[in-house]
């Protein structure tokens, strides 16, 4: 059976690190636009930790929201653009083509989650980080959008070898480096299709629900709200 | 006013023929701007799109402002021409062919848009359907490929609309004028020689096309509003987009066509053509469509308002209370307060009048673009990722170079073109005089080998 490729957001146990968004940063070969360009809202975040503020001070809390892209089943961005650059992968991935986009940032505008990022030059990287990058990911030129895949090269990877073993693959085995990277395992990753996987039976709580659920777009992260801050946890 | 053939031909001949220093001094400074407008371009091709001001969220700004504009003002030709022709309305004859420029050349500048908004321009080619090594045909899902249909359509279909009719006048020009002109003239006249078969067969064919552009026209713009209403953004996702984008569309494409029509009368005396009843009654219904403009933006903001959906409200209010409300007040100042008077009360409905409320009306059409897209790109769902969108000199330039752009391509095209079509003139005379009024039996293009032509009488 084909994989249906899901995660589970537990907000209970996020603690805020942003050990996730760094794990991105270089595992995807995510350039760094520099201070001025950051400034000017140009920074690229493929997970990001969003923060709210609930209550007055003195009684403050902060809710960490990690936020990358949904994965949708039904999503905004895909059918709007022009050339198939964004594409919909059998395995249910929004995946994106960069040799295909032309730029017309149209599926950023559609994507309601904001987690598509456009290149507004070409990346550059200075001597010696660019020993960093990562081979199996390729870098993106100026003009073209980029987003989360799931480390799609991570999955493939992981297939490759359980073929090599003439196995199938383990839940939890191909682990995108957001999750690999969550030290207290907030962020889990799997199968969707695999009724047993932890991510299905997780996605299944009660807490669940997903983010910007009423415009339809039937996304494959699951958000387990905080059951900490119900009064009678406290 | 009664002139004779011969009379018309010299006054509305005389632009082409008669070159002044003051043409050479215009088209030098509007070449200078749009030059400015092609470095600036030219900058942002070799630095990379990030030259200009957009952002995330806000990925559509001027660009796309000035795409939605100029298509825009392109309704004001065709589409009007088309009308009044189909309606036989005799004040329409010497407006029909300045009005049909301002589409062609509007539609050229605004097609333009997408291709400097891109960000790997050098693939725009992508966008066409045409068999490739990628085995790739463009996703006919997407209304950007609707666009790129229905804009190619249009525009093929306007040139049509416009060189038809100008072909009887290339044919006057050749029999007028001598030298290198002639040889020009002889060229672009495409062998007429105003034959009975020849006069029926244009006449047939223009009638196609000004039934055939009305859906055209409508189309474009209802798929350029689909650019937004299809994707779920606060504010676009909305069924009114479609009839308010073409309401928009005409409205400012009539207030294109008066301020053209204001500079070519005082420019190339043309005060005995282009008659007060002319900008009366153009004046009349652009005070319809102000009318209607205000009843869209008042149905889709009361609406919006009622409904209470929080995402939908934070749009709103940014440009009812937010930072945006003096370009949105100023919007409905230019498009309602000030035009709505000097349009409604007759003595104000002057060429004067009807001037300084079609140049209110063209800045308010362009605020109305501009806040339709910006606002609601920069309050999307999700607080943690608003923003806001500052143009930078590169969009500022190359905005001021488009506006240059038109007005170039105008006064090139009427130093070439009679800008009012000589032959259709002709025929109104005779209608005043009550004469037979069949191009046929009017001697419009005389020709050196013009055969018989009945009912000629100069």
């Amino acid at each position: 059976m084909a994989h249906r490729w899901g995660m589970v957001v537990d907000l209970d146990r996020c603690t805020g690190c942003e050990a996730c968004v760094i794990a991105c940063r270089a595992e995807n070969n995510i350039a760094t636009v520099g201070e001025e360009q950051a400034r000017k809202g140009r920074a690229m975040h493929w997970i990001r930790v969003e923060r709210y503020y609930e209550g007055e001070f003195p009684d403050v809390r902060v809710k960490f929201q990690p936020v990358l892209c949904q994965q949708c089943d039904a999503a905004p961005c895909e059918p709007v653009c022009p050339t198939y650059a964004s594409y919909h992968t059998a395995e249910g991935l929004n995946a994106q083509i960069y040799n295909r986009c032309i730029g017309t940032r149209y599926c950023a505008n559609a994507c309601p989650y904001s987690v598509r990022f456009f290149n507004f030059f070409n990346p550059a990287w200075e001597k010696p980080l660019h020993l960093q990058l990562n081979p199996d990911v390729s870098v993106r030129q100026v003009g073209v959008m980029e987003k989360c895949t799931f480390c799609v090269q991570r999955i493939k990877a992981a297939e490759i070898h359980a073929k090599a073993e003439s196995r199938e693959l383990k839940d939890g085995e191909p682990a995108p480096a957001c999750v690999q990277s969550c030290a207290p395992k907030a962020l889990v990753f799997g199968d969707l299709n695999d009724p047993e996987s932890e991510v299905s039976r997780l996605s299944r709580s009660r807490r669940g629900s997903k983010l910007l659920e009423e415009l339809g777009t039937q996304p494959k992260v699951t958000y387990l709200q905080r059951d900490s801050w119900n009064d009678e946890n406290l | 006013m009664t002139k004779t053939s011969e009379q018309i031909n010299q006054d509305l001949l005389r632009p082409v023929g008669r070159t002044s220093p003051r043409f050479f001094f215009v088209v030098a400074t509007l070449g200078l701007i749009v030059l400015a407008g092609f470095s600036a371009w030219g900058y942002q091709l070799y630095n990379g799109v990030g030259v200009a001001g957009i952002r995330r969220p806000v990925f559509w700004g001027f660009y796309i402002t000035n795409f939605v504009f100029w298509i825009g003002i392109s309704h004001a030709g065709t589409l009007i021409s088309a009308i009044l022709r189909l309606s036989n309305a005799g004040w329409r004859r010497p407006i029909t062919r300045c009005a049909e420029v301002i589409t062609v050349f509007a539609l050229s500048i605004g097609a333009m848009f997408p291709l400097i908004h891109l960000g790997r321009p050098w693939q725009a080619f992508w966008l066409a359907p045409y068999p490739n090594q990628r085995g790739l045909w463009p996703n006919y899902r997407s209304p950007l490929v609707w666009d790129f249909f229905a804009i190619n359509t249009y525009l093929i279909g306007s040139i049509t609309f416009l060189i038809l009719p100008i072909i009887p006048d290339f044919a006057l020009a050749r029999d007028k004028f001598s030298g290198r002109r002639k040889k020009l003239y002889t060229v672009l006249s495409l062998g007429w020689r105003g034959t009975q078969r020849q006069w029926h067969r244009l006449e047939t064919a223009m009638h196609i096309m000004a039934i055939v552009i009305i859906p055209v026209a409508v189309s474009v713009h209802t798929i350029v509003s689909w650019d937004f209403a299809m994707t779920p953004v606060p504010m676009w996702h909305s069924t009114i987009f479609a009839p308010y984008f073409v309401a928009g569309a005409i409205f400012s494409g009539i207030a294109a066509l008066i301020v053209a029509m204001v500079f070519l009368r005082h420019f190339l005396r043309l005060e005995e053509y282009l008659q007060p009843v002319c900008f009366d009654n153009l004046g009349k219904l652009l005070l319809l469509m102000s009318l209607l403009w205000f009843y869209f933006v008042f149905a889709e903001r009361l609406t919006t308002w009622y409904g209470n959906e929080s995402s939908e409200i934070a749009v709103l209010w940014l440009t009812q209370r937010g930072p945006y409300r003096y370009l949105f007040w100023l919007m409905v100042g230019c498009n309602f307060v000030i035009p709505f008077p000097l349009l409604a009360i007759k003595r104000l409905r002057t060429i004067t009048g009807t001037f300084i409320a079609s140049l209110a009306i063209v800045i308010g059409m362009w605020l109305e673009r501009y806040l339709i897209i910006v606002p609601s790109l920069s309050r999307k769902f999700l607080p943690y990722a608003w923003g806001t969108y500052r143009p930078t000199w590169v969009e500022i330039t190359i905005t001021a170079a488009t506006f240059a752009g038109m007005a170039l391509l105008y006064v090139i095209f009427a130093k070439f073109v009679p800008i009012i079509s000589i032959w259709e003139l002709k025929i109104g005379e005779r209608e005043t005089a009550g004469l037979p009024q069949k191009a046929s039996e009017v001697e419009v293009a005389s020709g050196p080998l013009r055969p018989v032509v009945r009912g000629a009488e100069t």
